[in-house]
């Protein structure tokens, strides 16, 4: 009855790059307030799944629904202005924007609700310090917040995370974890890619993991035990099957 | 049940990795037999015919110049036509020193290189669009040097002297053979560069030109072998105008109209393909005769079309023709194929 | 006259050279394109402008401010129908498409106009100047001058105040993120151009009332812009004017030696700016 509302449905997707088909044939949802994770090896389409849902890549089949309406078709800024927001892989600020106008470049097309300059430099105190800082100038993790913040300024439905621990040291990588169920209580959903199997089982309500662009497994992390999810990240029992 | 590990036991089978086709031998075998039919031009037409050639090798040349240099080197210059006022100036000093004319279109190949070669040093310093406007600047530098010469005529330009004595039909029909010899050595040395080191080097750069300086290709010096080859092709086009025209002028022979053809012909003709500029030399060829009349008006139209092709059909015309029917007169790259069809 | 009035009309020069910039600058600097039909827009605009003094009732300065904002306009659709699709076809497309462009504007305004020279009649302020001395200074020039730093100035603040002008920068940084964060590229680019082809056409006026001018001056203006650009260092709106003074400069102080070098000396500055020191005087900081 009282289920959360999903936000974000992704129903059959292939992604191509080329003649190379990165995702093949993907579904899932993501609710309201909930946390799903994707995990798989190094080229396994993680990267490719979130760009085709920020619209950057084009989905060559498939649906992508944001609270029920269709946007596989839209622009990348019109989705933004429904509420799908980015964190890009490798953070990539804009390099010559001090750490403000970063900030502010998130909020060129907001919605309404409670995200704004001064909220998110509330999840990150020392930004305000810094905030007349180039962004060039700052360290892997600081950036990392910059683009978390820079995304939340829209006030986004769905938030897309890609590998948030990239090149960061895992005390770091632990604050950005902690600042995640503050970003869900403004009633955002978040989708985030991860590497580390242990860390995405223990922070996330779902778990999605990915091989060769197919969904090998799947479920909430209290139904999955560590072997399998081991065995479907390197693709072990389908390497002995076949 | 394995799915897409397919790759592996296809490379078994027969491949052969081969150069040209069936179909570009029979074309190349066709170009050699029209360019015979065309040096046997001047016996069986008239002078009319032959002389309204001579432009179109003109153009040839240059057109086939500037696709070396955009087209497999990267380099969109508009200042080619340096090459083209070096080249006609050159003809005008070495006659003054009693060298034939003739004689002199082969100097001025020679001395536009060897002017390329300080030129490149600065122009390299710039990249993409820049390196093109940085070369028309160039080219008007080296017009402005020409005017301050008196001995070269000034602003006003000079008549080219040494082929007063030369009867009037055999000067024709000697420029319009050097005409067909520039046009040819100029198509005949793209394709053989392209064959060789350099056109590996710039295939590589064309793919990836930071993993090809990675991989230890020396870029900048084949784009220079590029650049300095396509200064004397237009060097030697140059000379070739001087002598059919029996004059220079500063302004016209510096004049930037000259990288505008190269341009127009070769993106209509198909830019990245050595036959682009030969199609296109001769569409644009046709149009300049049928649109005489109309002043300016054939210009604006190519503008019109280039602009157009570059959008909408950035490999040109020739482009079209490869995509319909695979043809290709002048293999430089090289192609697969399967010798265990069924 | 003496050199010292050689180095104030220099600066004059160098004021319009600064203001023909800098549209040419902010266009490479957002989109990473040079337009090289910019100096043929401003021939343009002044032969609108012409037409627009002699054939309605408008005085020359409104016929000035009509001009600007249909260059606007202009600038605005060129970036949507032509330049953007040719952004899309091979890095070669956008030179092509611009020079295209560039040799038909030629083309048609000299089948419209014939090869004559004209000038924008301003009446006694062509010719009033203020006098300190030997040093005379026209109110043309100081207009020239003035609306380059208007220009320059109002620009800039674009750039860092606006939401858009942010965007501007953003995308100059990173296209993609630019729009991952909600900028429609096309939009973005269009204000650029469009503010590019607005400040060229004030350029191309202040030219046809300082001089005469003819269908196809526009090729040395955009030789000139471009050495501006080069010389002041890609990428900064400052060093274009620093860019747009220094050759001003040069072609003054030489021409006061001898008229027929002036613009070989322009040449030749941005010869050695580009020998000794390619980044140019003011380089573009960041990235
Ligand atoms: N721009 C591209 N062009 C061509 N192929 C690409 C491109 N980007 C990714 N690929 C290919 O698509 C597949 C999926 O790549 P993707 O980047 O989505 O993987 P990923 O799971 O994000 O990997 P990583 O953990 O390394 O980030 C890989 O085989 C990769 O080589
Ligand atoms: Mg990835």
């Amino acid at each position: 009855m009282n289920s959360p509302q999903t936000c974000l449905e992704i129903r059959g997707l292939d992604v191509h790059h080329g003649q190379l088909r990165a995702v093949t044939d993907l579904s899932l949802t993501v609710a309201e307030r909930q946390v799903v994770a994707v995990i798989g090896a190094n080229g396994a389409g993680k990267s490719t799944l979130l760009r085709c849902v920020a619209g950057i890549l084009p989905a060559s089949r498939g649906e992508i629904l944001l609270d029920g309406v269709d946007v596989t078709r839209l622009p990348t800024h019109r989705r933004v202005a429904l509420g799908i927001a980015s964190v890009p892989e490798g953070r990539r600020l804009f390099g010559s924007l001090t750490v403000e106008e970063n900030l502010r470049t998130g909020a060129y097309r907001h919605r309404a609700g409670p995200w704004d300059l001064a909220a998110v430099t509330e999840l990150f105190p020392w930004m305000a310090d810094r905030r007349r800082q180039r962004s060039s100038q700052l360290s892997g993790g600081e950036q990392q917040a910059v683009a978390i913040c820079r995304a939340l300024m829209s006030n986004p439905r769905v938030l897309l995370l890609d590998e948030l621990s990239l090149g960061l040291a895992p005390v770091v990588v632990t604050r950005m974890y902690e600042a995640l169920p503050r970003i869900l209580e403004s009633g955002c959903a978040v989708l985030l890619v991860e590497q580390d199997v242990s860390k995405a089982l223990a922070m996330t309500d779902q778990v999605h993991c990915l091989l060769e662009g197919r969904t090998v497994l799947s479920g909430a992390p209290a139904d999955l035990d560590r072997k399998s999810v081991e065995a479907a990240y390197f693709g072990i029992d389908r390497r002995e099957a076949g | 049940m394995s799915t897409t590990r397919e790759t592996a036991p296809r490379v078994s089978g027969g491949f052969r990795v081969r150069r040209d086709s069936r179909l570009s031998r029979y074309g190349m075998l066709g170009l050699v037999a029209v360019c015979i039919g065309l040096a046997g031009l001047p016996y069986v037409v008239y002078e009319s015919v032959t002389s309204s050639l001579v432009t179109l090798f003109v153009l040839i040349a240059m057109a086939s110049m500037w696709n070396l240099l955009a087209g497999f080197g990267g380099m969109a210059s508009i200042g080619q036509q340096a090459y083209v006022g070096i080249g006609g100036y050159t003809v005008i000093w070495a006659a003054d020193q009693g060298i034939n004319p003739f004689l002199g279109i082969a100097v001025a190949a020679l001395f536009s290189a060897v002017l390329a070669v300080p030129t490149s040093l600065l122009a390299f310093r710039l990249r993409g669009d820049y390196f093109a406007v940085g070369t028309w600047v160039i080219a008007e530098v080296y017009r402005l040097l020409v005017i301050k010469s008196d001995s070269l005529g000034g602003p006003s330009g000079r008549a080219l002297t040494g082929l007063s004595d030369m009867g009037l039909t055999a000067r024709n029909a000697a420029t319009y053979w050097a005409a067909l010899v520039v046009a040819v050595v100029c198509v005949a040395a793209g394709y053989l560069l392209l064959r060789g080191r350099v056109g590996l080097s710039l295939t590589a750069v064309r793919d990836d030109e930071i993993a090809a300086r990675a991989a230890g290709v020396d870029v900048t010096t084949a784009k220079r072998i590029v650049y300095l080859v396509s200064a004397a092709g237009c060097g030697a086009a140059g000379g070739v105008v001087v002598v059919d025209a029996l004059s220079i002028q500063p302004t016209a022979i510096f004049s930037v109209q000259w990288s505008a053809y190269m341009i127009f012909i070769v993106v209509i003709g198909g830019i990245g393909y050595l036959e682009g500029p030969l199609l296109g030399a001769v569409v644009f060829f046709a149009l300049q005769q049928y649109l005489a009349d109309y002043g300016t008006w054939y210009l604006i139209l190519l503008g019109v079309v280039a602009a157009a092709s570059a959008v909408w059909m950035p490999r040109g015309l020739w482009g079209q023709v490869v995509h319909r029917t695979g043809l290709r007169l002048f293999p430089v790259g090289y192609r697969l194929d399967r010798t265990d069809q069924q | 006259m003496g050199l010292l009035n050689a180095v104030v009309q220099g600066v004059l020069l160098g004021g319009l050279y600064a203001l023909y910039a800098a549209g040419l600058s902010l266009m490479f600097g957002v989109m990473r394109i040079v337009n090289l039909a910019h100096g043929d827009l401003g021939v343009v605009a002044a032969y609108v402008a012409l037409v627009l003094v002699t054939h309605t009732f408008l005085p020359v300065w409104a016929a000035v401010v009509v001009t600007v904002l249909l260059s606007a306009v202009a600038g605005y659709l060129l970036q949507r129908l032509l330049l953007q699709r040719s952004l899309s076809s091979g890095p070669l497309a956008t030179l092509l498409v611009t020079f295209g462009l560039s040799v038909i504007l030629q083309n048609v305004l000299q089948e419209l106009f014939s090869a004559d020279t004209r000038s924008l009649d301003t009446g006694t302020f062509a010719t009033a100047a203020i006098h300190l001395g030997e040093i005379s200074v026209s109110y043309l020039g100081l207009l020239g001058l003035g609306l380059a730093l208007a220009t320059i100035v109002g620009v800039q603040l674009y750039l860092s105040r606006t939401a858009t002008g942010r965007m501007m920068r953003a995308a100059s940084d990173d296209p993609e993120v630019a729009t991952l964060v909600g900028a429609d590229a096309r939009h973005v680019y269009a204000v650029a151009t469009s503010i590019a082809l607005a400040s060229v056409a004030l350029a191309g006026m202040v030219f046809a009332m300082r001089s005469s001018f003819s269908p196809t001056i526009g090729s040395m203006s955009l030789i000139f812009a471009f050495e501006a650009v080069v010389i002041g260092g890609l990428g900064s709106l400052w060093g274009t004017l620093l860019g747009g003074l220094g050759l001003g400069l040069a072609q003054s102080i030489v021409g006061y030696y001898d008229p027929a070098d002036s613009i070989l000396a322009g040449h030749l500055l941005f010869l050695a700016v580009l020998a000794l020191r390619p980044q140019g005087i003011l380089a573009a900081r960041g990235t």
